[in-house]
């Protein structure tokens, strides 16, 4: 696993993101370069507003590069065609599913289309998979319940068992933890932690909640206004990087604790 | 097709249901026919006129008729992630109606000549196809420049405005003959179609199945919404292209050969997802497309009002059966699937 761990599986150089349209490009960030690797947990935070949406809707090729390179898997990510890269990276998105008329089972099932025939037929490796993906996120007890049946948390796990069965080795989530309670954002993270060290997979996410992912990731982004960082946790609070986050005259950085107190 | 194993029982009922709709269909009409000749005449055994020339070539266009807008009503509920999607939401029926309209009322506009030669059914069904084609053409150019399929959603129903309006300025200006002739047209009609157009008619139902059929896959992995299914590798574009070119051959040959039927589209797929409750288009499909060709039966064989000489507009009979049929299945369920 040692040697796996080393091996890069989405690295950026020199990556500019932003919007282009026909006369102007509007730069949100440049030089950005982050490397991550198998079995690791990577949190992506920033103030909103700051381009963490752009980022991850650039790394998974929904928009365009302004600059620099993207590189999945040892290849070039603008040269991977949509159903390799299908294969090879699954999502979690913020958006609500169009019909929520499914079952578990079959949305979860949804994730096997890359692989499946022209009419998405299951085999029966397809549902050993299926039945993994819900067993690792415990909710095999909801497998035939209507997905308009589910409570907020119970849909995030389906839609994190979903991208599980896509069978990717990276997980990229948009703001999983959204609309969910404490304890609800603490168990989707720390499920995520579990899926690393137990598939050795590389989840990257984005998220508000910085002391949960002080305490959880492998490794985190932090864009600020001037630049993003990566690094470890521990690293990036030595350096002082979480105090950048957000303007200082309301709250403010705690390196003990690891959390932001309000300025008294 | 595991999936269409644990269905098998409604599918059986509804097969069963279907054989008997025909069977009913054809055994009505303004002349009493023996079952024994009915059967006979179906199997080729004797020959029966009414039969093998009228009845059951209406029948064959009941089961296209219905079977078809329900696909095509289906298809577009999806793509458009709306309930209230139908058919003709792509502007198809106007279109058809704006052909027909200029053929049957253009001569109050452009002259008599022009006319008088070309009102025959061919001619009608002509106009329609091309009127439809061509609000079809317009929506799918202004759809590859257009990335929201929300947008096409609209599009579509403004061409269907201007149609429109087109049309009330054509009726305006046309006699009353004309104005009932285009009426008429607007009713709908399963009838007067001979074996040659009813084989045009199929030729062309069997592409846009083919397509639908191909489809499936595509359509279940939209009902994760187009940025997931783009992420599980699924050509957005492609599939768009193929869904509304298969809807436009149903619902645009089905408009142009019988006229505009309402409401089957709309309603028929709700109807299925109650009934079976699902969303799964593999379960989906073949269900909408054995309960629609029953439920256009079922209207024929009352529209032609049994033992009498007259016959309602099929127009009419579909809503006035099915809508209360949906209303029902909503009250009852109180949540609409999707």
């Amino acid at each position: 696993m040692s040697n796996k761990n080393l091996h890069s599986i989405l690295k950026t150089e020199d990556l500019t993101i932003g919007y282009k349209s026909k006369n102007s490009k509007t730069v949100i960030a440049s030089y950005i370069n982050i490397d991550l690797h198998a079995g690791e947990l990577i949190g992506l935070v920033g103030a909103n507003g700051i381009g963490k949406s752009t980022l991850l809707r650039t790394l998974t090729q929904v928009q365009d590069t302004i600059g620099g390179k993207i590189i999945l898997n040892d290849k070039n990510l603008s040269e991977i065609q949509p159903l390799e890269l299908a294969k090879n990276l699954s999502l979690v998105l913020t958006e609500q599913i169009v019909s929520k008329n499914l079952t578990v089972f079959e949305l979860v099932a949804l994730g096997r289309q890359p692989y499946t025939n022209w009419i998405g037929n299951l085999s029966k490796h397809d549902i050993d998979i299926i039945e993994n993906s819900l067993m690792q996120t415990n909710i095999i007890e909801l497998k035939h319940r209507k997905c308009f049946e589910l409570s907020d948390g119970q849909l995030q796990k389906v839609m994190i068992a979903r991208a599980l069965a896509q069978d990717t080795n990276v997980i990229i989530l948009d703001e999983p933890t959204t609309h969910l309670d404490m304890y609800h954002k603490a168990y989707i993270l720390k499920l995520l932690q579990k899926l690393v060290k137990e598939t050795g997979k590389t989840i990257l996410f984005s998220s508000h909640e910085i002391d949960l992912a002080i305490q959880l990731c492998d490794k985190m982004i932090v864009m600020t206004k001037d630049c993003v960082v990566s690094d470890m946790p521990c690293n990036l609070i030595q350096k002082g990087t979480f105090n950048e986050l957000f303007p200082k005259d309301l709250i403010a950085f705690d390196e003990k604790t690891g959390s932001f107190r309000v300025n008294k | 097709m595991s999936e269409i194993k644990s269905y098998r029982a409604s599918f059986l009922i509804l097969i069963a249901l279907l054989i008997a709709c025909f069977l009913i269909n054809i055994s009505l009409g303004s002349v009493s026919i023996s079952t024994n000749e009915i059967i006979n005449s179906l199997f080729g055994l004797s020959d029966n006129y009414i039969i093998q020339n009228y009845r059951l070539p209406k029948a064959i266009t009941a089961i296209l008729v219905g079977s078809g807008l329900g696909i095509s009503g289906l298809l577009m509920q999806t793509l458009f992630r709306n309930p209230l999607a139908g058919p003709f939401v792509l502007g198809i029926s106007s279109g058809a109606s704006l052909g027909v309209a200029i053929v049957i009322l253009g001569a109050g506009v452009f002259g008599g000549a022009f006319t008088t030669l070309l009102i025959s059914k061919w001619s009608i069904v002509i106009a329609a196809s091309l009127g439809s084609f061509l609000v079809l053409l317009a929506v799918l150019a202004v759809s590859t420049k257009v990335r929201d399929t929300m947008a096409i959603l609209i599009i579509g129903l403004m061409f269907g405005s201007i149609t429109a309006a087109i049309v009330s300025v054509l009726s305006y200006f046309s006699s009353a003959e004309q104005l009932q002739q285009y009426i008429f047209w607007g009713f709908g009609s399963l009838g007067n179609l001979s074996w040659n157009e009813l084989f045009v008619f199929f030729s062309i139902y069997l592409l846009g199945l083919l397509m639908s059929i191909v489809s499936i896959k595509a359509l279940n992995t939209l009902l994760l919404g187009e940025n997931y299914a783009k992420s599980l590798g699924l050509n957005i574009n492609k599939s768009r292209l193929i869904i509304i070119i298969a809807t436009s051959l149903l619902a645009g040959t089905i408009t142009a050969f019988a006229g505009p039927i309402a409401f089957i589209g709309l309603a028929i797929p709700h109807i299925v997802r109650q009934v079976f409750t699902t969303s799964n288009h593999k379960i989906l499909l073949p269900a909408i497309i054995l309960l629609g060709a029953i439920v256009m039966l079922i209207c024929d064989s009352i529209a032609q009002l049994p033992t009498s000489d007259y016959t309602l507009p099929i127009n009419a009979i579909t809503s006035l059966i099915g809508a209360p049929v949906v209303i029902w299945l909503l009250v009852r369920k109180r949540k609409m699937m999707f």
